[in-house]
């Protein structure tokens, strides 16, 4: 290989590279810096960034507890829910339903995806709040139930805006899983509940922590679902960060609460892989 | 399956649970999917100890009656015996055999040690585990894998991994191993040297053997009986000298072995003649009138330098030599008949006595070994 084929091959890997590259540059990484900058900072009389050096934002934290308590504790509440409803639909989707049908079974499920979940979360504001289901039990003697405006009612909401993005990488994972080898468990003498636990787990493993991990972190930015759901009373930091930015405009508090929450959730994420690999008893070489 | 004694135990004369001295029985079985019919009319007897070979074309139903024995498949009619038990509606979990997958199925999630002792595993009353990791050494030791226990099966070989998969297969100690195209994947030295390692196994282990291949060099040179079908049905069963020496039908002369076929007349009782008008008595015409097809094995022709038709012979031209280092292969022209493949062995035909290209030859063969079969 000469020199020359080298560079011309780095050139094309560079202008391949170059559009996302910049992209990241321009949309994550600088305003991130921003970002960081601003944590630091301390809010101008009218409003927005004033230079300074001072750790006075993050000393002043906790007053923000509810909405990290709120966030941390039902941003993986809620990826577990998924989890433990979509794995059923994924397997039976993958596994059991009939090859015929399975395209138009899957379809269902990405299909609501059409709809703005906007439209669909307010349809459930409408069944949990007072002339919903509430109505309906005063109607056989159960009188003041309250769904909405409650950690259940940001719960369901939850589940039901991304049960979709849960199922589908457990449904890929279980897709291509060979067949043979659930054969090969049976005929070694497993009982079904067995080559399920000894063969099916374990290799859908990857499609469960990626779906595992996109909800979390999908769920760790949630703006809409606790502000429609949740009314005010159960609140998680990303309406938090909307109140300081746009309400108060204390931005270098807004700031120092994002930064802090990447920085858990960085931890949390690191943590939480290395469990999962140990339990797996499978290294990363497997999974790629 | 509850004794924990030595894995190279000879089952055999030990067994008395059942009066039947074959390990499967297949009677009347048909297996079919929708309007297509995989198998049908099937008997076939296996006896204990013995290792059969399932042999066909692809597509021919030979996998399926495989899956069957393992219990992937249910037969739609008929019924599969093992060790004279009918197996109908019996999962594949509880039936006491044990299968070597094609492509081996293997579980990529865990190590060699941990894929053989799979079975173990599985067993009720759980066995302790000092006594599955003990036995699964041994397993592995007897397919020469001691000390892989702990690599992973991405990091063995194929003909590493069609060990392992061997060894995950007869640590249950089955009363028949199940084998589905075991060496199709590998490399023909490899192929032979393994043909060689799974003859010895079956005569340790002396358990039933019931092998799956579309190559007929594997099924005669390591089955005590060989099974041929052809679509969806059996052709012929008996041990390989059978047939190949007296195959039952044109199918299994042209399919096992190589094979010379002629166009031919039945002329009379026991009177043949050839589309080039030579006429042989022939003693074997299987019942053929009239028009026939004549198969000829091309190591029973002599190939003759004076290159004369005479009342046992026939008259060509060499157009190819195709040497094979043990042997030669010459393709002939034979006036009015076609093209003929002639196998000549080297020691026989001496070093200086090749022939060349070219050149005017006889064809010389004793007339017992042409098979006549019905056109």
């Amino acid at each position: 290989m000469t020199a020359a084929t080298n560079t011309k091959r780095n050139l094309v890997t560079a202008a391949l590279v170059a559009p996302a590259a910049a992209w990241l540059m321009i949309f994550l990484v600088l305003p991130f810096i921003a970002m960081l900058v601003f944590a630091f900072g301390e809010r101008a009389p009218e409003g927005g960034y004033q230079a300074a050096f001072t750790f006075a934002q993050f000393a002043n934290l906790p007053t923000r507890a509810a909405a990290f308590w709120n966030t941390l504790v039902l941003a993986p509440v809620g990826a577990l829910a998924c989890l433990l409803i979509a794995y059923p639909v994924a397997y039976y989707l993958a596994v059991k339903a009939n090859p015929r049908y399975r395209l138009i079974l899957v379809s269902l499920v990405v299909v609501p995806f059409w709809t703005s979940l906007l439209v669909r979360t307010y349809a459930w504001m409408y069944i949990l709040g007072s002339r919903g289901i509430p109505n309906l039990l005063s109607m056989i003697g159960i009188e003041d139930v309250r769904m909405l405006n409650t950690p259940g009612a940001v719960l369901l909401g939850i589940v039901y805006g991304y049960l979709p993005l849960m199922i589908m990488p457990i449904y890929v994972s279980l897709e291509k899983l060979d067949r043979r080898l659930l054969e090969a468990s049976a005929d070694l003498g497993a009982k079904p509940v067995s080559t399920f636990f000894g063969v099916t787990l374990p290799l859908s493993l990857p499609g469960v922590m990626t779906g595992v991990a996109l909800v979390t972190i999908l769920l760790l930015g949630e703006y809409l679902i606790p502000q429609l759901l949740g009314g005010g009373k159960v609140f998680f930091i990303g309406n938090a960060l909307v109140d300081l930015f746009l309400q108060s405009r204390n931005w270098p508090f807004g700031s120092a609460i994002a930064v802090t929450l990447v920085a858990v959730v960085v931890v949390i994420l690191m943590v939480a892989m290395r469990i999962a690999f140990r339990v797996a008893g499978t290294r990363q070489v497997d999974l790629v | 399956m509850g004794d924990h004694g030595d894995i190279r135990k000879q089952p055999q004369g030990t067994d008395v649970t059942s009066a039947s001295t074959n390990d499967i029985e297949f009677r009347s079985v048909a297996k079919r999917y929708g309007a297509v019919t995989a198998v049908s009319d099937i008997n076939l007897e296996v006896p204990r100890g013995a290792f059969m070979a399932l042999l066909g074309p692809s597509g021919c139903g030979k996998t399926t009656c495989l899956r069957m024995i393992g219990g992937f498949e249910q037969p739609c009619e008929g019924t599969v015996f093992i060790s004279g038990e009918p197996m109908n509606g019996v999962a594949a979990y509880r039936r006491p055999v044990n299968m070597v997958f094609q492509h081996y199925a293997l579980f990529p999630h865990l190590d060699v040690e941990a894929n053989v002792s799979y079975g173990l595993r599985q067993m009720r009353p759980r066995i302790a585990g000092a006594e599955i990791s003990r036995r699964a050494q041994e397993a592995l030791e007897m397919v020469r894998l001691g000390g892989f226990g702990k690599r992973r099966i991405h990091e063995m070989s194929g003909g590493q991994q069609q060990r392992v998969a061997l060894a995950r297969a007869i640590v249950n100690k089955p009363k028949v191993l199940l084998l589905d195209e075991p060496l199709a994947a590998l490399d023909k030295k490899l192929r032979t040297a393994m043909q060689i390692e799974l003859q010895t196994l079956q005569r340790e282990l002396g358990i039933t053997f019931v092998l799956v291949t579309h190559d007929q060099e594997e099924a005669l040179s390591m089955s005590d009986f060989v099974c041929v079908m052809n679509a969806g049905r059996i052709v012929q069963v008996g041990p390989p000298e059978e047939i190949y020496d007296r195959p039952a039908s044109l199918f299994v002369a042209d399919f096992v072995g190589k094979t010379n076929r002629i166009n031919a007349t039945v002329d009379g009782a026991s009177s043949l003649v050839l589309a080039n008008g030579a006429r042989f008595a022939a003693p074997a015409i299987n019942g053929a009138k009239g028009a026939a097809t004549v198969a000829l094995r091309p190591e029973a022709i002599r190939l003759t330098r004076n290159g004369a038709a005479s009342a046992d012979a026939l008259a060509g031209t060499v157009t190819h030599r195709i040497f094979l280092g043990s042997a030669v292969e010459y393709s002939v022209a034979v006036d009015g008949l076609g093209d003929f493949l002639v196998t000549a062995d080297r020691r026989t035909l001496g070093d200086s006595e090749l022939v060349e290209p070219g050149e005017k030859v006889g064809l010389a063969f004793d007339p017992n070994a042409l098979h006549v079969f019905p056109a």
